[in-house]
């Protein structure tokens, strides 16, 4: 018994002791972020070289996980700061007041598509980050199946049940890829395409780089995913080639911005005015082609070299005010096909 | 408290309660309080939530109506009910196969295909859908035994569900199985009844109870899972992955809580049907009793050592196959090994931190689990007087054996994350996942508490309480040193079951009280399986060790504490 005791009794001090000393650090910034997980301990890195007493917080889900939790806590928010969420979901956030607009120190020197066009703007963008296919030649030419080079070939009745993509509830790329496609094609096009795409999927995965990871482990041989992820798989030694469909491709901004109601205002104003600057832009290039501050962008690896020419002209706004309608039409027409989650 | 004013009106009769009996119903009524607030009023708040629109207005059964006429929900419940009734036969024949090979034939290694049977407990139910998509995915080493069937849908999640609550149905088994009288087999012998007679009219019958209750528990086990059909599941959707999807996909918490109804419902018919037939059953062993002993059949044992082998053939090949997978570089075009899959720090799931927050997990639930429990057995059982409060305890102590996790978890979110709740505080933090750790597996460990000190004498409490010693001294004293062997059980299976849960943690845990086993679900999810395997088996080996730390300390106190029982 003795024994016991002073094991419990050593469990009690240790576990104050470590609540002690988590108390007593600088102020802690909590941050919504849909960022890629591998990247946030770099990001948070870079931001602690120039202000080393604010510790950042992730909380860190897929895009529509992070604006529904946004949403879902709007009459007590618990973040202070969203950094790396799609732009299209920050513009929502704006249409319910739930951002504290703010100029960050040298926001003049950012492109001006990637800034809110209020003033004082209630986000600023990031880098664009782009649709794409990732698909595995290994496997393809295995089953069989031609490299497609557009959107429209992916209904061809030869992939029936090869193509994995993200389900645009709960995933940004998914959001993004049926915004793009309702746009190209027009309302009643796009839907009409995506009926007949919903034949050859095999599962809607809850991720975005799911499809892309999976495509890379040759699990499903092509995935709807982006460009992104599937330049770090190839990175990785995947046999994959990163299709651009020749109609062009959706993208979305990753944007940061400042919740409203924050408790933490300066500290989170340093934060944000640290993601404007060049560093971090040079940082976001490290995996995204197109980023915010002009001129810093050099080419990244495996990324395909048509990519910037095929990015459509994309209407946010038109894309975030109609976000509840198109998930609610897309629900109801495909969910059932969708991965647990 | 309530009993005060009771006692003013105290009949004659009764006899005066010392301050030991005021200060034992005192901490019972403290304790059985707790549970209140951890079971009752939890459940409570999530049942109304299903009556409730997004705003919290009250809407009747309005939630109800919408979920019934969505076809794609309303299909999870025959999903999810056939899946149940198929694995549940699967799991029942093969366990009841291997239970007879350990207690009735005469095959060798039986402690090897004990231990290996008890495999499937140090994992995640996680972990049977990471193998098999190695296995038999579109990758897997052995997909052509599916014939072009898809692993992705039912097969993957029956064969998955049944490789890991089959060693749950296999100790329920072997128990009723181990219990013979051989007198009733000689009896049959004599009788010239041809072996299969016997087996239908003996053995069975004999074994009826013990697998009728292992029935209930894989039925609820694979029917409240969300493990194994989340991995492995593809386009196939159950009921359990549908809250996940409502809760954690949607954040619609209304059409949550209403499908957790809908799961809690055949979960409690079955957990009622499981308490009225236990206790239709009757002693089978009576004082004459002879224990069975089995002869030596050479045809007969050596079909039972193939199957034994087979199976132990399966487990070790799934446990085997993710660890294999886990130190592959790159599956499946560089087979080469690394570790490149443990450097959990650059993916999903909260890196490193999750492992070691399931360990604090674990050894809190373990600790205040083991103490909480035990005392709150003790003074169920030893107590005197206030039968009502008494069995009311006991009634409440038994009911989170019939509330899936993923349904308490939930009614966690509803209950604490309650602004105008004063225990909101422990939202989010380490606490609540104690908590709901603790709750989630209380009526196991109390139960063993119970029968625990049920083997004590009375006599005990009458001698020390004659002697003037005060409860507190008896119960440290002796109570705990005889109770040793159960405390340590009750403390490694909270220890173990905190390592491997996720349904209960997976809507309660924060950023900063990640664990492991959220780890490798949202690994998996992102994608990143290898490294989902790889913490998948770093659970797997803290579970064992602390499993062999445990029979180490067992073994030491019962050499030092009871030594009596050699007597």
């Amino acid at each position: 018994m003795t024994a016991m005791k002073k094991i419990a009794l050593g469990l009690i001090g240790a576990a104050s002791a470590a609540v002690i000393t988590s108390a007593a650090l600088a102020e802690t910034l909590t941050v919504y972020t849909a960022v890629e997980a591998e990247d946030l301990k770099k990001y948070a890195a870079e931001f602690n070289k120039q202000n080393p007493d604010i510790k950042i917080k992730w909380v860190r889900d897929s895009t529509g996980v992070v604006t529904a939790k946004l949403l879902a806590e709007k009459d007590n928010p618990q973040a202070d700061v969203v950094w790396g969420l799609a732009a299209t979901s920050l513009m929502k956030l704006k249409a319910e007041g739930m951002l504290e607009p703010y100029a960050p120190a040298g926001v003049e020197k950012l492109e001006g598509s990637f800034v809110d066009s209020s003033n004082p703007p209630s986000w600023t963008g990031m880098d664009a980050w782009v649709a794409a296919v990732c698909v595995n030649t290994v496997e393809a030419e295995a089953k069989g199946l031609p490299i497609p080079s557009s959107w429209k070939d992916l209904t061809k009745p030869v992939y029936k049940g090869h193509v994995a993509m993200p389900n645009p509830a709960s995933s940004g790329t998914g959001f993004l890829d049926v915004s793009s496609w309702l746009q190209m094609f027009g309302e009643e096009g796009g839907w009409k395409f995506m009926d007949e795409l919903h034949q050859n999927i095999a599962w809607y995965t809850h991720s975005g780089s799911k499809p892309c990871k999976q495509a890379a482990s040759g699990e499903v041989p092509i995935g709807v995913s982006f460009a992104f992820r599937g330049a770090k798989s190839k990175a990785k030694g995947a046999p994959l080639e990163i299709v651009v469909p020749t109609e062009g491709v959706g993208w979305d901004m990753e944007a940061t911005a400042i919740v409203k109601g924050t408790k933490k205002l300066e500290a989170a104003q340093k934060l944000v005015d640290f993601t404007v600057t060049k560093e971090a832009n040079e940082m976001y290039n490290k995996g995204y082609a197109v980023v915010a501050y002009p001129g810093v962008a050099k080419p990244v690896e495996h990324f395909p070299e048509n990519l910037s020419a095929a990015m459509i002209n994309n209407d946010f706004e038109w894309a975030a005010v109609n976000r509840d309608k198109i998930l609610a039409e897309w629900k109801n027409r495909y969910d059932s096909k969708s991965e647990p989650k | 408290m309530a009993d005060t004013a009771f006692s003013g009106k105290s009949v004659p009769i009764k006899p005066k309660l010392s301050n030991d009996d005021w200060i034992m119903r005192g901490a019972m009524i403290l304790i059985g309080l707790v549970l209140i607030i951890a079971i009752i009023l939890p459940l409570y708040a999530m049942l109304s939530k299903s009556f409730e629109d997004s705003d919290g207005n009250f809407i009747g059964l309005a939630n109800y109506v919408e979920y019934f006429s969505t076809p794609a929900l309303f299909q999870s419940i025959y999903n999810s009910l056939s899946i149940s009734v198929i694995a549940t036969i699967v799991v029942l024949v093969t366990s009841f196969l291997y239970a007879y090979a350990l207690t009735r034939t005469c095959i060798p290694f039986k402690k090897f295909f004990r231990l290996v049977a008890m495999i499937p407990l140090l994992t995640p139910s996680l972990l049977s859908g990471i193998s098999l998509v190695y296995w038999f995915g579109n990758q897997g080493v052995a997909k052509e035994l599916l014939f072009g069937e898809s692993i992705y849908g039912p097969i993957g999640i029956v064969f998955g569900s049944s490789y890991w609550v089959f060693p749950h149905a296999l100790m329920i088994v072997i128990t009723a199985l181990s219990i013979a009288d051989s007198r009733l087999y000689e009896a049959a012998d004599a009788l010239r009844t041809s072996k299969i007679r016997t087996f239908f009219t003996v053995t069975l019958p004999g074994a009826k109870y013990g697998l009728i209750s292992a029935g209930f528990v894989v039925f609820t086990l694979v029917f409240t899972d969300f493990g194994v059909p989340k991995v492995i599941g593809g386009n196939y959707n159950m009921l359990a992955t549908d809250i996940y999807k409502q809760v954690i996909g949607q954040l619609n918490f209304q059409m949550g809580a209403v499908v957790s109804v809908v799961l809690l419902a055949p979960a409690l018919l079955a957990f009622v049907l499981d308490r009225i037939v236990q206790k239709k059953q009757v002693a089978l062993l009576s004082a004459k009793a002879v224990p069975l002993v089995p002869k030596p059949d050479a045809k007969r044992d050596m079909f039972f050592l193939g199957f034994c082998t087979l199976v132990a053939a399966v487990i070790i090949g799934m446990i085997g196959m993710a660890q294999y997978a886990a130190l592959v570089k790159f599956w499946p075009y560089d087979l080469s090994l690394s570790l490149n899959n443990y450097n959990f720090d650059v993916m999903d799931g909260g890196g490193w931190d999750s492992f070691y927050n399931s360990i604090e997990l674990g050894l809190w639930s373990a600790t205040i689990g083991t103490v909480v429990i035990f005392f709150g057995a003790y003074l169920v059982q030893k107590g005197r007087g206030f039968e009502k409060g008494r069995g009311l305890f006991q009634a409440i102590a038994i009911i989170p054996l019939a509330v899936p996790g993923m349904v308490l978890g939930l009614a966690y979110i509803f209950f604490f994350n309650n602004p105008d709740n004063p225990l909101n505080f422990i939202y989010g933090t380490m606490i609540i996942l104690v908590v709901v750790t603790i709750t989630h597996f209380y009526t196991v460990s109390h139960l063993t508490a119970v029968t625990a000190l049920q083997q004590m004498d009375n006599e005990f409490e009458a001698v020390s309480a004659s002697l003037k010693a005060p409860f507190y001294k008896t119960f440290t004293r002796v109570t705990v040193p005889v109770c040793s062997p159960a405390i340590l059980d009750i403390s490694i299976y909270l220890f173990m079951n905190a390592m491997t849960t996720v349904s209960a943690v997976v809507f309660l845990y924060s950023s900063d009280t990640s664990l492991a086993s959220i780890a490798v679900l949202n690994m998996d999810d992102a994608g990143d399986i290898a490294p989902a395997a790889a913490m998948a088996m770093m659970i797997a080996y803290t579970c064992l060790g602390a499993r062999i730390l445990h029979a180490l300390l067992s073994r030491g106190i019962m050499k030092k504490t009871a030594a009596w029982r050699g007597r």
